[in-house]
């Protein structure tokens, strides 16, 4: 069953992945050393599919895209916040991370409640506290991406129909 | 129509366009470094793209981490030259030219009306040349790479009116760290800024420059400062093909309005660990510093350097205190090394070192052990950005550093 990792507002890409790790490319090497700055047992205890809720302006910060690709690597299945920084957003959807949008979500949960995501259906459900909240509907295009694990998987894809 | 919407509107091939349409975009320039850069590669190979669409229109800089200062940036800098000479990229600049953010206004590639992305948050700076300048991640960066296009959402745009001339010592820096107090880290979050009105006119490119850099800062998804004589003169000679300046329309429409009066300015400080938690000088005077970093893409610009020396000069850094001053630019280095200024810092007991992103990257060098205080011209003071998660960073202009460097505690420019 998938757990929540609450954090604040403001959870910048150095939080996620910071600059002295920037030089690895192996996607591994970057899991084990996600969300140090915020909690610097998280890449230890994370389990795949776990989902993180977070406040404002989540990923705020720089372009790099090992911070949404280090969060997927790390098993994290989801990020459901207030609000994203534009940049993160973009980077995360092109990993094929979804990324969705609900107002007050953070007082919601707290670190360690099951949570369910229904992406489709537009919800993300509190198991432990039986709480149900809408998330912002994504647009088809993006579902699309997601659904085929992020932008390169999917031009692949398209590039292939294309081909045929 | 905005300036963003002008741009964005002749980039897709269309007559008009509006705030939250999706569009299409011919890129003008793309920008990619040494530390997206291999990601972007490894992306071509994933997609199995042989060749770029253009190699004119692409520039490649090392600027993160040069020199190498590890084997594993050292195999992502062959990986990267490698892919530039394979592709015939005449704008190739290895680890001796500088920022990338210094190096593409210099070598003439930020001009009106262009439409630019980066692999940097960052390049948002260009927008100082009245152009639509933003930052993308490696994955959109192997989409521009292979077909020369962009889908963007257009944005909604905000007009912030500036007016009156910055007091002595008083910096465009103080200026946007005020702008970002105000409005928060996420206040223009999908948003154009567009800085405008008479108080512009006495802000050097430099200047402007340092302030659209910071735009991200407060979300923005690009800065614009629409161009005047000032981009002119900076332009000539340097601009790489002709341009027209884009202006906004008399009834373009902006969702929010802001103006602000720099005549009594003072100036500014952004503490730990966010960059919209700012306050004026007088709120942290005092607090004693281990390093101070003079440089990276927003402030190590020739101007912020000669504005630093006009205070070091003839004086002698605190004996508590490592000052760090690396020249955006090799173009800078050589103009401070010709005018003396590099001289002043070092004769201060300043190190003086080659032109990189330095202690901003927080993985080269200038990293602050648990505990440690740097007051640093850069960007970003988030929680472990220079090294430890227990360093402390405070963001402030150029004038503000050296006074503080000198004191050995954070200082008020004006008192020296």
């Amino acid at each position: 069953m998938a757990r929540a990792w609450v954090f604040g507002d403001n959870v910048d890409t150095d939080q996620i992945i910071a600059g002295r790790y920037l030089v690895k490319l192996d996607p591994r090497e970057l899991a084990k050393h996600v969300m140090e700055a915020a909690d610097p047992k998280f890449a230890s205890k994370v389990r795949k599919g776990d989902v993180i809720i977070a406040g404002r302006n989540f990923g705020c910060g720089s372009s790099r895209e090992r911070a949404p690709l280090a969060l997927k690597t790390a098993g994290i299945s989801a990020i459901v916040a207030e609000s994203f920084a534009r940049i993160f957003y973009r980077n995360a959807i092109n990993r094929g991370l979804p990324v969705l949008t609900c107002a007050g979500v953070r007082r919601r949960f707290k670190t360690g409640d099951k949570v369910r995501v229904d992406m489709l259906g537009g919800k993300v459900h509190n198991l432990s506290t039986s709480g149900t909240f809408k998330v912002e509907p994504l647009p088809d295009f993006i579902l699309t991406i997601l659904r085929a694990g992020g932008l390169l998987p999917y031009l692949k894809r398209s590039v292939g129909k294309a081909s045929r | 129509m905005t300036i963003a919407e002008k741009i964005l509107a002749r980039a897709s091939g269309r007559k008009r366009v509006s705030s939250g349409d999706i569009v299409e975009g011919s890129i003008d320039v793309a920008m990619t470094h040494d530390i997206e850069g291999p990601m972007v590669v490894e992306g071509l190979r994933e997609l199995g793209t042989k060749k770029v669409w253009d190699p004119n229109k692409i520039v490649v800089v090392f600027d993160h981490q040069v020199p190498a200062n590890s084997i594993d940036a050292a195999l992502n800098h062959i990986m990267l030259r490698e892919f530039a000479i394979k592709q015939k990229i005449p704008d190739f600049y290895d680890l001796f030219e500088g920022i990338c953010h210094a190096v593409l206004p210099e070598k003439g590639f930020a001009l009106p009306g262009r439409l630019i992305v980066g692999t940097d948050s960052h390049t948002t700076t260009y927008g100082a040349f009245g152009c639509f300048a933003t930052g993308i991640g490696s994955t959109d960066m192997v989409a521009v790479f292979t077909r020369g296009e962009l889908w963007f959402r257009v944005p909604e745009s905000v007009r912030m009116t500036i007016e009156g001339r910055l007091p002595k010592r008083v910096m465009s820096k103080d200026l946007i760290l005020k702008i970002i107090g105000e409005v928060g880290a996420d206040g223009e979050t999908y948003r154009s800024v567009e800085f405008v009105g008479a108080g512009m006119r006495n802000i050097d490119m430099a200047g402007r420059m340092t302030m659209c850099n910071m735009g991200v800062e407060m979300g923005a998804k690009a800065a614009i400062v629409p161009s005047d004589g000032l981009t002119t003169r900076y332009l000539k000679g340097r601009a790489r093909g002709s341009y027209k300046p884009v202006y906004a329309d008399r009834d373009a429409a902006y969702v929010e309005e802001r103006s602000f009066d720099v005549k009594k300015l003072e100036p500014q400080v952004a503490r730990p660990y966010s960059v919209d938690n700012v306050g004026p000088v007088s709120e942290v005077e005092g607090i004693e510093i281990d390093q101070a970093f003079l440089g990276s893409c927003t402030n190590g610009r020739f101007e912020d350097l000669v504005e630093a020396a006009k205070i070091v000069n003839g004086r002698q850094i605190s004996k508590r205190v490592r000052m760090l001053v690396v020249p955006a630019s090799r173009e800078v280095y050589l103009k401070a090394l010709d005018r003396g200024i590099l001289a002043i810092f070092a004769k201060a007991g300043a190190l003086v070192e080659a032109p990189s992103c330095a202690a901003c990257m927080g993985g080269h060098v200038g990293i602050l052990a648990p505990g440690e205080v740097c007051i640093s011209a850069s960007n970003r003071n988030f929680r472990g950005r220079m090294g430890s998660p227990k360093g402390k960073i405070y963001l402030a202009s150029p004038t503000t550093v050296a006074a503080s460097a000198l004191k050995g505690k954070i200082t008020d420019p004006r008192d020296l």
